[in-house]
């Protein structure tokens, strides 16, 4: 029994830093409404300059007063940031703050490599909380005893200050509407910047104060991140109690899900979290969002098909293509074949994103499930390949069918959050199920059969497969059904009005995305004859969203030359520099900032302006204020 | 002159909204827009805030231009804004709606205090703890007009505050209007109801698919009786 408390008590423990890292992250989404993909990072600098300053100063009062300053001094950096980079897309959609936050995450990384090296750090005990208590014959960290009355201490006084104070009145009125805020004399700027030092404040706070139990690495961002969306998803974005509740509700199921089911611990908190979303998709002390703002898809010009000359060129520009093998090598024909491949992957999320509205976190599952599908196939039942590219995407397909089911049940960042969930149980039990799934070692000598063996040849099967779905998923968007999901994607209200049963096109388009992402993972795993859970991981889910992005959302399908000049350049640049995550977060955050419509938006904004004298302005990045009267 | 909007062209994306809408409030005056449905009065009100973003022309308050501002600076100038559909913070009690709005005095504007505005407004000092989500229409209109008296404006823009009340509250809405006058309080009052803005207003300009197309007291308005049918629904 007694065992049964302390691993309680460990639990309330872990609650209080993902309950300060979790509130910060919800705070600022009330007001700012942006989903801080950063916070992770915060977490991990405050930590990290924690861990540095406890070195350096002694004494009791050293180790407390560099807690504090850590996280006041990642504080200031917050307002840096959201001085410098977030003031500038207030006014985006909400995938493009959820990238901008993600690319300076990437940064953060390697700069805290580059600081404080690859090793993990083991930080000071806290002074007058270095022993344990006995508790029948257990036993509990003094230290986790402070954490456990941390908690409450600091709701309670987020609590006074939002409750009894001009400032929290002030953030609770922008969080329910902004802009009469400002109708009423309030300077939103400062209150913005305000709201973004505090909860940057938090989660800097939460960092620090691991130190004493945890080993500092510089892979705590992510860890931290993907736990406290489930809080903050679980207890209702905007919500501090929801994230208090949350945050020790998510604690315990590890502390317990450990010891009732130690395969799948991972799965059983992200479960819960898809079984909240779906029951109260926001969350359990959260309100419902009024009509949510609109993910990209809002185009300024009508979309058409290509003209002749227009596909001429096109079919001028693959045939180019096909000859490649002519004259290149070896290795210039399996880059070409990956990023062959990476056009189908881009392509198929492109489709859901951009004439879907809706922007999925975690497309890279349908991805890998597509690839595990062929190593099941190939290794185990030992089908001809022609017969396993048919069938091993069905994989995705199945996946897409049953987690989309679910998720265009929301939309916006729910949306986004819950693909994530989703993508991270893929993740778990391919990294998890090692008797079938082999774990982290993946499964190992998936080769193409001699017909595709030559690089030329794979060359010219993932050409030929990437032009097919290409084309395909184009006359999908110029066919009923495409309007049919343009029109959800525009108003779901209206297209109901007009008899469109949307969550049913949605669902389809979900599935149609799914399959494809999945035909593309089947030639990658052939391509690289292994799969791995990497294949289905977060950050090949980010990749595809940065290919999309870089192509263009507002174009029909800028994927495909998103995808070649993001892999190409990607594959250059690991090539070149080890700082490559600095670079690419660097590059996202510019891409976002500097050029949102894309390469193909640009593109064709510029040939529009050649048109016309005064082109009309993205709508991406106008003011929102304006509804109609 | 108080207020002079001249030249005001605003724009919803790609449509053209508001066409040199030019018109003119002086110290202390009540002034009506008159329109109808969808004519662009709110658009003007939310373009004189700065809350469209795509607009031109000059606006003049109290001599200096504040069409460059932002709304928060527009609004600080003390120029107030009631918006039409009230925007009550649902969440908050009715003190802390009029917390958001207190600014500091001004000395060329009356000063209100929660205590004045409890006054003026009776009903709502009997729920000062209830949330702006609990109340009735009438009382949320209330207390959208005292939330924006809180920041001492010299004039105030309100839109439609009759709009969707029932006679006894339009009653109360009208001695409202009329303390605020009072009290020295310049008015531009947008509305589709010609006998309530007759009750309360000096002056009044109609406003017609996003130009104005007439101006003058109120005498004059009845003067023209063709004016008043073709442009207003009664």
């Amino acid at each position: 029994m007694a065992f049964y408390v302390v691993q309680f008590l460990t639990g309330l423990a872990s609650a209080a830093s993902l309950f300060l890292v979790a509130s910060g992250l919800s705070i600022i989404f009330g007001v700012t409404r942006i989903v801080n993909f950063a916070h992770g990072a915060f977490y991990m600098i405050g930590a990290y300059i924690a861990f540095t300053l406890t070195e350096r100063l002694s004494g009791a009062f050293g180790f407390w007063g560099s807690i504090v300053l850590a996280a006041l001094a990642v504080a200031l950096i917050g307002v840096l940031v959201e001085m410098v980079l977030l003031r500038r897309i207030y006014h985006a959609p909400e995938l493009f703050q959820l990238l901008a936050t993600f690319g300076l995450t990437l940064m953060v990384e390697d700069l805290v490599v580059l600081i404080w090296g690859p090793d993990d750090l083991v930080g000071r005990r806290a002074p007058g909380f270095k022993g344990a208590i006995d508790f029948f014959g257990q036993n509990i960290p003094s230290y986790d005893l402070f954490l456990i009355v941390l908690g409450p201490v600091v709701l309670g006084i987020l609590w006074l200050l939002f409750q009894r104070t001009r400032w929290g009145v002030l953030v609770r009125a922008a969080t329910q509407d902004r802009d009469m805020v400002a109708a009423l004399g309030v300077n939103q700027k400062w209150l913005f910047t305000s709201v973004f030092a505090v909860g940057v404040f938090l989660a800097a706070l939460g960092g620090a104060l691991q130190i004493p139990r945890d080993a500092v690495h510089h892979a705590m961002d992510l860890r931290i991140i993907v736990e406290v969306f489930v809080v903050v998803v679980i207890g209702g974005l905007g919500s501090i109690v929801g994230a208090f509740v949350a945050a020790v509700l998510v604690s315990e199921l590890n502390a317990f899900g450990i010891l009732i089911f130690p395969k799948i611990s991972i799965i059983l908190v992200f479960l819960v979290m898809a079984v909240v979303l779906i029951v109260r998709p926001w969350g359990l002390f959260g309100k419902p969002e009024a009509a949510a703002r609109k993910t990209p898809g809002l185009t300024v010009n009508p979309w058409r098909p290509l003209t002749s000359n227009e596909r001429l060129a096109s079919l001028a520009v693959l045939v180019i293509a096909a000859t490649l093998p002519l004259f290149a090598g070896n290795y210039a024909l399996t880059v070409g074949s990956e990023i062959a491949i990476f056009v189908i992957f881009a392509v198929s999320l492109h489709f859901l994103m951009s004439v879907g509205g809706l922007a999925s976190f975690g497309h890279a599952a349908y991805f890998g499930l597509g690839a595990y599908g062929i190593a099941f196939l190939a290794k185990m039942a030992g089908l001809p390949m022609i017969v396993c590219l048919l069938l091993g995407p069905l994989l995705g397909c199945m996946g897409a069918a049953v987690f989309g089911f679910f998720a265009v049940q929301l939309s916006g960042v729910y949306f986004a959050m819950l693909t994530l969930a989703f993508a991270q149980i893929v993740w778990s039990i391919a990294f998890q199920w090692v008797s079938v799934t082999g774990g982290d070692n993946g499964i190992l000598g998936v080769w193409p059969e001699k017909w595709a063996a030559s690089p030329s040849h794979f060359y010219w099967l993932a050409l030929g497969v990437a032009a097919l779905v290409t084309i395909a998923l184009r006359i999908a968007v110029f066919s009923p059904f495409g309007y049919a999901l343009r029109a959800t994607r525009d108003s779901v209200l209206r297209s109901e009005a007009i008899g469109i049963d949307a969550k049913r096109i949605q669902w389809t388009a979900f599935v149609i995305a799914g399959t494809t992402a999945g035909i593309g993972g089947a030639l990658f795993a052939y391509l690289k004859g292994s799969v791995f859970p990497d294949n289905l991981g977060i950050s090949l889910s980010v990749d595809a969203l940065v290919m999309v992005l870089l192509g263009g959302v507002e174009t029909v399908s800028g994927a495909v030359i998103g995808a070649i000049v993001y892999k190409a350049l990607n594959i250059w640049l690991v090539s070149q520099t080890d700082l490559s995550k600095l670079v690419l977060g660097g590059f996202i955050v510019l891409i976002v900032v500097v050029f949102p419509k894309g390469i193909v938006g640009m593109l064709e904004m510029l040939a529009q302006r050649r048109r016309k004298s005064s082109p009309p302005r993205s709508p991406l990045l106008a003011k929102p204020i304006e509804s109609a009267e | 002159m108080k207020l002079t909007v001249q030249d005001l062209n605003s724009h919803y994306g790609p449509a053209h909204i508001l066409f040199d809408i030019g018109f003119e409030v002086g110290e202390g005056e009540v002034v009506a827009l008159l329109g109808r449905n969808g004519a662009g009065k709110s658009t003007t009100f939310r373009s004189i805030v700065g809350l469209v973003a795509q607009r031109s022309g000059r606006i003049m308050f109290e001599g200096k231009d504040v069409s460059a501002k932002p709304t928060h600076e527009i609004v600080r100038e003390g120029l107030g804004y009631v918006p039409e559909e009230r925007r009550i913070f649902t969440d908050l009690t009715v003190e802390e709606n009029l917390e958001v709005g207190r600014q500091p005095r001004r000395p060329n504007a009356p000063h209100w205090t929660r205590e004045k505005l409890f006054t003026l407004f009776p009903n709502l000092g009997e729920m000062k703890n209830r949330p702006g989500g609990r109340m009735s229409g009438g009382e949320q209109q209330m207390l959208t007009i005292a939330r924006t008296l809180m920041g001492n404006p010299s004039l105030v823009l309100l839109d439609e505050p009759s709009e969707g009340l029932s006679p006894k509250i339009v009653e109360q809405m009208v001695d409202a209007i009329l303390t605020m006058k009072k009290e020295g309080v310049s008015i531009v009052v947008s509305e589709q109801n010609l006998h309530f803005a007759r009750l309360i207003s000096d002056r009044a300009y109609i406003i017609e698919r996003g130009r104005i197309c007439f101006g003058g007291t109120m005498a004059e308005l009845d003067a023209r009786p063709d004016i008043r049918d073709a442009h207003l629904s009664l």
